[in-house]
């Protein structure tokens, strides 16, 4: 097994001296192909900050991050930027959308970025727009969607093209419990076929389509709830 | 739920007899809720014994079919029209034991949180994995009862985390002494 994506060690303090914040204190995490691993835990607890050390948008300040085999901290800044537009797909917390670009050219804006023409990437990112049900908005503007719909927009910018990982930072906030699931069951095949993701979220009807839910609190790591042993159990237990 | 009002509502489809209202019992509650054969007949006597449903002759096969009856069928509509109490329900042993938890000295209380946490965590990832693997409804449905109820508890748990962090059991209030001076008084209501 290989994993795609590897935290060992991780630490991270935001700001200096007094103000400063210990958001990682020694995180040790691995997502191997085929695995969603759903993070948890309270408001602060450095979930987005472990998710910015993952997709190399940040670095720690001890400890490695390894994606696809490869320690973050060996590439070039160019390299670094290649391994993020083809092989990271991201949704942030704030989806990051480009307001002056319709639904269609943002979801294709990391395929052009890495060099596929305008004329190759507009398929691809309709057919990215159809996955999360918004086949007719390929045309419109940040501003001319509701706030779920952009929602499923960032969703397709980090689902196209045929990115390793997918890092995903409360990607079902604005969304309803159905078009929630929508979002899951998409994440989920997209695991299925052969992806890792990591996913953060609030929610714990999503985190439950997770293989792995790490809870974390005050930046350590303080439990993981894996697959059961016996799954039958649970059903015997509501005779 | 009964299994008295199980029963009912699989013979409302039609006459049964004790092994095919077994069968359709599980396939309904997508076998969340296993039946030995013994419990079935012990309810069928006893819906009997009401006036709730009566016995047909035996078939071929030897089996004695049941039939509802119109009493039957008033309680069984009378049951669907009943909402269930939060009272029937044996849930709380949770919220006893947190309770507990939190006056009883030596206890990790964040930790029984977790423990509880991951545990219920686990069953909605079952339960999802379950959901995922089937797409028959009224199977999806008991399910999603399920996953909903975890949902609730551990979002339940995260309150109690919240407040944990801002409670301080008071240390134990002073025996009143009927001397004591006012100062002393004001204290203990303070
Ligand atoms: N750029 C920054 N400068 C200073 N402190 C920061 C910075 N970014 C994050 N922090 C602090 O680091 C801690 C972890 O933040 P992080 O954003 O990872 O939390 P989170 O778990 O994602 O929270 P939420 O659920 O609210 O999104 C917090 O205490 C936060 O205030
Ligand atoms: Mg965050």
């Amino acid at each position: 097994m290989t994993a795609i994506l590897e935290l060992r060690e991780v630490h991270r303090t935001h700001g200096k001296g007094e103000a400063a914040v210990h958001a990682l204190r020694g995180v040790t995490i691995d997502v191997q192909a085929g695995e969603l691993v759903a993070v948890m835990g309270p408001s602060g607890s450095g979930k987005s900050t472990l998710l910015n050390l993952a997709g190399g948008l940040d670095s720690p300040d001890s400890g490695e991050v390894l994606v696809e085999g490869r320690p973050l901290s060996s590439l070039s800044r160019k390299e670094l930027a290649g391994l993020r537009r083809h092989s990271v797909g991201y949704v942030f917390q704030a989806l990051n959308l480009v307001p002056s670009l319709t639904a269609a050219e943002n979801v294709a804006l990391p395929l052009e970025l890495d060099g596929v023409s305008a004329r190759k990437a507009r398929p691809l990112a309709e057919a990215a727009l159809a996955e999360v049900e918004l086949s007719g908005y390929a045309d419109r503007f940040p501003d001319e969607m509701s706030g779920g719909q952009q929602q499923r927009v960032a969703i397709a910018r980090a689902l196209v093209g045929q990115r390793r990982l997918v890092l995903a930072d409360e990607p079902t906030g604005a969304l309803d419990s159905q078009t929630g699931e929508a979002v899951l069951r998409l994440l989920r095949a997209r695991v299925d076929a052969g992806a890792a993701a990591v996913l953060v979220t609030h929610e714990a009807r999503h985190a439950g389509w997770a293989d792995r839910v790490i809870f974390l609190r005050d930046g350590v790591i303080v439990d993981t709830s894996g697959p059961l042993a016996r799954p039958e159990q649970l059903l015997e237990a509501t005779a | 739920m009964s299994i008295r009002h199980g029963l009912l509502a699989l013979l409302e489809r039609g006459p049964r007899y004790g092994y095919q209202l077994r069968a359709e019992f599980e396939d309904s509650t997508g076998a969340t809720w296993p039946l030995n054969i013994g419990q079935v007949y012990t309810t069928l006597n006893r819906l009997e014994r009401d006036g709730l449903v009566h016995p047909l002759p035996e078939n071929d096969g030897g089996q004695r079919p049941y039939e509802i009856t119109d009493t039957g069928r008033t309680e069984l509509a009378l049951w669907f029209a009943t909402p269930i109490a939060r009272a029937d329900r044996p849930r709380d042993e949770l919220a006893i034991k947190l309770a507990l938890a939190l006056t009883t000295p030596g206890v990790d209380v964040a930790a029984v949180v977790q423990t509880q946490r991951t545990a219920t965590m686990r069953a909605l990832q079952e339960y999802t994995r379950l959901k995922r693997a089937d797409a028959d409804l009224p199977w999806r449905l008991v399910l999603d009862a399920m996953i909903f109820q975890s949902e609730a508890e551990l979002r339940w748990l995260d309150h109690c985390e919240t407040a944990l962090v801002r409670f301080r059991p008071a240390p134990p209030a002073p025996l009143p002494v009927r001397d004591e001076t006012p100062s002393t008084t004001r204290e203990t209501q303070g």
